[in-house]
């Protein structure tokens, strides 16, 4: 359809010409790596007296991806923005009433900042990755070895992810307050408090960003009892998205713009 | 052509529009005038498929909104000016609308020019006034040529040259054969701008006129005669075949016949006057009485609606014409004059 490509076009000039767009993924770049850098420096320090089992579950790409949790905030940030600086503005009935059929609308504003994101994310990951590996030093991994590929690969998979499932919330709830302001806490504290008390972690393990970032581990934790792999973790998180679309989807189809 | 039929939208238990059923016509500014509330911006989203009607349709060029194919090359639409990201530049949110209805980039620069903006159009438009974001707005209903355009109290919040630019853009893209549909809650201001008039109250129709016979109808002109004497003059102004009908508080009112001849007649019959003025009822006033009509009809559910292109009622009598008040005329008098300069 013709219609789609002209959409795609215009997303693309919209999210090209504000400065949200810089900033965020500016700044989930540069958190991402410098502190995965970070990390991945205090570790190669840390290693010598370290426990044997902790020795033989290290996992120095996932380590190098200790900034995800941090990052993905600026991903959170920039997914919601995308969504929301439509309403907060009022360019929404602008966007409509030029793009009626709303499904197209929405399909193109979220192709074009997924796909943006992807980019952004997967040389976010490969960055992480080699500067982590370089501060680590001996105890480096390489992308030849088992696992590391796939791993990296899905680092830049889970940022897109988290930003698309951000997006689709923001759809649902129009505001960008009340968007951050559930979403930043939900992945930053409760996500965490959920997966590390024991009585929830079985719950936890489910949400989406801990399921999702499974796919970034390389060697397993000891005493690992995840039920899923790394790509059914990511399915986990893609379903979680899916939902959050639909819903996203209906209700922009049948609000009053 | 934009056809409305039995158009209604509910918010809750509030009725915002109800039953609307007009069309508007290509080749004339058509005025939608309407006190604040009554459901003039409901009905022009609802042209524009933002807000979905509770009942009813709306028809661009017989076809639902959501149906068309590059809806900006039919329909032009300015309905809020600050309806942008104020982050933008404004020649990229022309853009970003240009390329989502296939308009090529060209004429970006193009409306930007029409409108007056070409110096700032590498400016974030954060930082515009109220009316260069009206110029905006303007330009992006323009950016497809439409046939149709719509623009919601265009005139709000401008200077007096931002006034004179958009009525004469307006006359313009009328006479070119286009469907102009613009709001307003000033009766004077549409006086200057329409060629029909559609009214409504409480989201209800209450004329769909044109605007020579809304003048016709309502900028009345009249002597109001008062005397002691009434019947007997009564008979003086029958004998000299001038009808006269009664108006309020005992006096009569005299149509067609100028204050001096009255006068004449007066003194000619030994007849003492206590009041001999000359009267125009004011379009603002005959809108303001019909829109109050609306609250009216509203009262009694069950009694009928205005009448669709039915006569508006009579106008209502200036109170401070005799005290020396308002210039004779009013207003509305001088509209044929000031519309032909």
């Amino acid at each position: 359809m013709a219609v789609v490509g002209q959409v795609l076009r215009s997303e693309w000039t919209k999210i090209r010409s504000v400065r949200s767009t810089v900033w965020t993924l500016a700044t989930a770049v540069v958190v991402t790596v410098a502190v995965g850098v970070l990390i991945c420096t205090l570790a190669r320090k840390d290693f010598g007296s370290m426990p044997d089992e902790r020795r033989l579950a290290f996992d120095p790409t996932n380590t190098s991806f200790a900034g995800m949790g941090l990052g993905q905030l600026a991903m959170i940030v920039f997914g919601v923005l995308v969504v929301t600086n439509e309403y907060s503005t009022g360019m929404i009935r602008t966007s409509l009433a030029a793009v009626p059929q709303r499904g197209v609308f929405l399909f193109c504003k979220l192709l074009v900042a997924t796909a943006l994101v992807f980019a952004v994310g997967l040389a976010t990951s490969f960055a992480a990755f080699f500067a982590g590996q370089a501060a680590l030093g001996a105890h480096r991994a390489h992308l030849g070895d088992p696992g590391v590929l796939r791993a990296v690969v899905g680092g830049g998979l889970y940022m897109t992810m988290i930003a698309l499932f951000s997006m689709a919330v923001a759809a649902m709830l129009r505001s960008p307050m009340l968007s951050l302001g559930i979403l930043m806490p939900f992945f930053f504290l409760i996500s965490n408090i959920l997966g590390n008390v024991s009585a929830t972690r079985k719950v936890g393990r489910y949400l989406p960003d801990q399921a999702g970032s499974k796919i970034m581990q390389v060697v397993a934790p000891v005493n690992d009892e995840t039920p899923y792999g790394p790509w059914g973790g990511f399915a986990i998180m893609a379903a979680w998205t899916a939902a959050a679309l639909v819903g996203g989807y209906v209700l922009l189809n049948k609000r009053d713009a | 052509m934009i056809e409305l039929r039995e158009l209604t939208k509910h918010y809750g238990d509030t009725v915002a529009v109800d039953r609307l059923t007009f069309t508007v016509r290509p080749g004339v500014v058509t005025g939608f005038l309407g006190p604040n509330g009554a459901g003039k911006s409901t009905t022009m989203r609802m042209v524009l498929g933002l807000d979905n009607p509770t009942a009813g349709s709306v028809r661009i060029d017989g076809r639902h909104y959501r149906q068309l194919r590059n809806p900006l090359t039919y329909v032009g639409a300015l309905l809020d000016a600050k309806a942008m990201h104020g982050g933008r530049r404004a020649d990229h949110h022309l853009l970003c609308l240009a390329q989502s209805n296939g308009i090529p980039r060209s004429r970006v620069a193009e409306v930007l020019d029409l409108v007056g903006l070409t110096s700032v159009a590498r400016k974030r438009t954060k930082g515009f006034s109220l009316g260069m974001g009206q110029r905006l707005g303007i330009a992006a209903a323009l950016l497809g040529d439409p046939r149709i355009l719509m623009f919601d109290e265009p005139v709000n919040g401008l200077d007096p040259e931002g006034i004179h630019w958009i009525r004469n853009l307006m006359k313009n893209l009328a006479s070119q054969g286009r469907t102009v549909f613009v709001s307003s809650h000033l009766m004077s201001e549409m006086a200057l701008t329409a060629d029909h008039l559609v009214v409504i109250g409480q989201g209800r129709l209450l004329a769909d006129t044109s605007m020579a016979e809304f003048i016709r109808e309502n900028s009345r002109s009249y002597v109001r005669v008062r005397s002691p004497e009434r019947e007997r003059l009564l008979d003086v102004l029958n004998g000299a075949g001038v009808r006269a009908a009664a108006g309020r508080d005992g006096a009569l009112e005299v149509d067609g016949v100028p204050a001096e001849r009255l006068g004449e007649l007066a003194a000619e019959h030994r007849l003492v006057l206590h009041e001999l003025s000359p009267q125009q009822a004011s379009l603002e006033e005959a809108f303001m009485q019909l829109t109050a009509g609306a609250v009216e009809y509203h009262a009694r559910p069950g009694g009928p609606a205005a009448v669709p292109g039915g006569p508006p009622p009579r106008p209502a009598v200036p109170e401070g014409a005799l005290s020396g008040g308002p210039a004779p005329g009013g207003w509305g008098a001088d509209w044929q004059q000031r519309k032909r300069s």
